[in-house]
């Protein structure tokens, strides 16, 4: 895409997200927050396993962690809105600060099944603590979002802008993260961590700043969640969350950054459509994920960009190797999202 | 005194169940590099079926073993029909396990309803039993019998006999193993029966003083992984040792510090972690 038409596209999608609210049902405003809520979580874990090559099966807990801090810093302490979360979003990160220095150490299905028992780990924590996290009914009563706006963010459409600012900001950040040097170096980990060694990049730090950050990310949306929802529960962590959120990212294609944001606006569409007319959501999502695997292991935009791939005529040359010394190349890496 | 030594014997009885269930989970990693997420559902399905068949028939052990066919059944046709076109990509294959636990759990519900409800124990293991100055139930010595029982089986299977030294070199090198004339794929859906079969039968028997109720799976399953990864993935020694810590663990977590119970169990295997990554038995 050349450079106007991109800034054409942006200006068009821009357009669509400030009319949005205002020519959908109430009902749709919702809808819409949630995906960008699951879109920011989708995409801070492709992150680790589109662009770094780790596979997190543990990715709610950072997002479940800064909603529990949320909750209870804006209940029990009576925090001011932007206090909790900036302490939500703490939180997620002191949490990945310390799950990032027992994950990080092992790679492959180790790394994945070790995410996997930390985020379990959370789970009994948010389901037994009680006297800190309310136990299986979770914290109700989270104010509405204040942040010193004349608009009462109890109204849907005003909060449903306050997100989109706050979801556009975070793609914007995510995308600056991924093209930077420190973000190909990231893929250049995911292709070969050997080599990377050996050029002298120092593999390990770079991991767990990857992870440290994509769970700021998580933490993020777990704030807007909480104050969204009102109310957080042990389910918004529990291991089905994070398999939801390799569900997104799949779906949307790992390692395409925007994908998973569709793929988590899709989960989210198809979950509230399918549960008005059934109450066998959870059949279908494994259904889905089955589908998925088996079918579309690329996901959508990994499974267009492949078709485009082959039908655009061959004009440009391979993008080059990654140069030593990690500096960035302008339009950065072709990433392989079958390599995720 | 008496506290100390009912707290070890619960901690005990359910290690012997959390061994059935994880002994089947790392046989699965150790031979497949299969992180299986469908094993809680394994535990519940297994437990859901027996309570029919033991309804009809009055039988425990008919219904055990109906139990722990059913499963078994149920594992090859996931190991054939799905896994076996996912090799060596774990990612997918925890997805798609991920996928089944969620259509098994909704099955579950949709068949058996939401209501909790209890296998009746078997006649033989009704009662308690004094020991010392306490009164055990007899139930519970007994799973603690089964589950010995088939940590030896298992013991003489891999290590005693033909097929184990073969399931032995598939999971030491299966292309080496495949090299020299031994046809792997048969052996790899056998032990992923067995393991499912298991975990089924784990079910089957904890039925009884756990009972049986939509979520059982997810609450089982952590303790299981906890398990797996204190002992090392693949260690069927590991497993063992990992599950009567695991159980222990749990009983007191439970007992001592309630609120924090389940955190209890992730403590240890965070520092089991950073000591050894590959856990007390396993390899890198």
């Amino acid at each position: 895409m050349s450079p106007r038409a991109r800034l054409l596209l942006g200006v068009v999608l821009l357009a669509v997200m400030l009319a949005l609210p205002q020519a959908v049902p109430v009902y749709f405003t919702h809808l819409i927050i949630l995906a960008m809520i699951y879109g920011i979580v989708a995409m801070s874990l492709d992150l680790l396993l589109g662009f770094t090559g780790l596979t997190s099966f543990g990715h709610a807990a950072y997002f479940g962690v800064a909603a529990y801090a949320v909750g209870v810093l804006s209940t029990r302490l009576h925090a001011h809105s932007l206090v909790a979360m900036a302490g939500g979003v703490a939180a997620a990160v002191v949490v990945a600060m310390i799950y990032g220095l027992l994950a990080i150490r092992a790679t492959g299905v180790y790394f994945l099944i070790i995410t996997l028992a930390l985020g379990m780990g959370t789970w009994g924590l948010a389901y037994r603590w009680v006297s800190i996290t309310g136990g299986d009914n979770g914290l109700p009563g989270i104010p509405a979002l204040n942040v010193g706006l004349p608009w009462s963010m109890r109204d849907p459409v005003n909060l449903y802008y306050f997100i989109a600012l706050v979801f556009l900001l975070a793609v914007f950040a995510a995308y600056r993260f991924v093209v930077s040097p420190f973000g190909l170096t990231l893929r250049g980990i995911r292709e070969s961590e050997s080599r990377m060694r050996l050029l002298g990049y120092n593999v390990w730090l770079h991991k767990y700043i990857a992870f440290v950050v994509a769970a700021a990310f998580a933490g993020l949306a777990g704030t807007l969640y909480a104050f969204y929802n009102g109310f957080v529960a042990p389910t918004d962590l529990q291991l089905s969350a994070s398999a939801e959120a390799v569900l997104m990212v799949i779906l949307g294609g790992a390692g395409t950054l925007f994908g998973p944001v569709i793929g988590a606006a899709l989960v989210v569409f198809l979950r509230n459509l399918v549960s008005a007319y059934t109450q066998r959501w959870l059949l279908i999502l494994g259904t889905v994920f089955i589908l998925t695997v088996i079918y579309a292991p690329r996901g959508v935009l990994g499974g267009a960009r492949a078709l485009w791939d082959r039908v655009r005529p061959r004009v440009r040359p391979e993008a080059p190797p990654l140069p030593a010394g990690g500096v960035a190349v302008p339009g950065g890496q072709r990433s392989d999202p079958s390599k995720g | 005194m008496q506290f100390w030594l009912a707290q070890v014997m619960n901690g005990l009885s359910f290690g012997a169940l959390l061994f059935l269930l994880s002994s089947g989970l790392t046989l699965i990693f150790g031979l497949l590099r299969i992180v299986n997420i469908a094993h809680g559902s394994y535990y519940l399905l297994g437990a859901y079926v027996a309570l029919t068949v033991a309804k009809a028939t009055g039988q425990f052990w008919l219904a055990a073993l109906a139990g722990a066919a059913a499963v078994g059944a149920v594992g090859i046709v996931m190991q054939r029909g799905f896994l076996a076109r996912l090799y060596r990509q774990e990612q997918a294959q925890v997805l798609l396990t991920m996928g089944f636990s969620f259509v098994f759990a909704d099955l579950a519900l949709w068949i058996w309803g939401g209501d909790p409800q209890r296998i009746p124990a078997p006649s033989v293991a009704a009662g308690s039993i004094a020991v010392g100055p306490i009164f055990f139930p007899l139930y519970r010595l007994a799973v603690i019998l089964v589950g010995a029982l088939v940590a030896v089986f298992l013991w003489l299977l891999i290590e005693k006999t033909r097929l184990g030294a073969i399931v032995r070199a598939a999971v030491d090198d299966q292309e080496m193993a495949r090299g020299l004339g031994i046809n792997v794929e048969p052996i790899l859906t056998g032990m992923f029966a067995v393991g499912a079969a298991l975990a089924g039968f784990g079910g089957v028997m904890g039925g009884p003083f756990l009972g049986v109720y939509p979520g059982v799976d997810s609450d089982v399953l952590p303790l299981a992984f906890a398990v797996v990864i204190i002992g090392g993935l693949g260690s069927l020694k590991g497993a063992l040792v990992g599950s009567l810590l695991v159980g222990l663990l749990d009983n007191f977590g439970k007992a001592l510090f309630p609120e924090l119970s389940y955190f209890t169990l992730f403590v240890p295997m965070a520092i089991v972690l950073a000591i050894k990554p590959t856990g007390l038995f396993g390899r890198a």
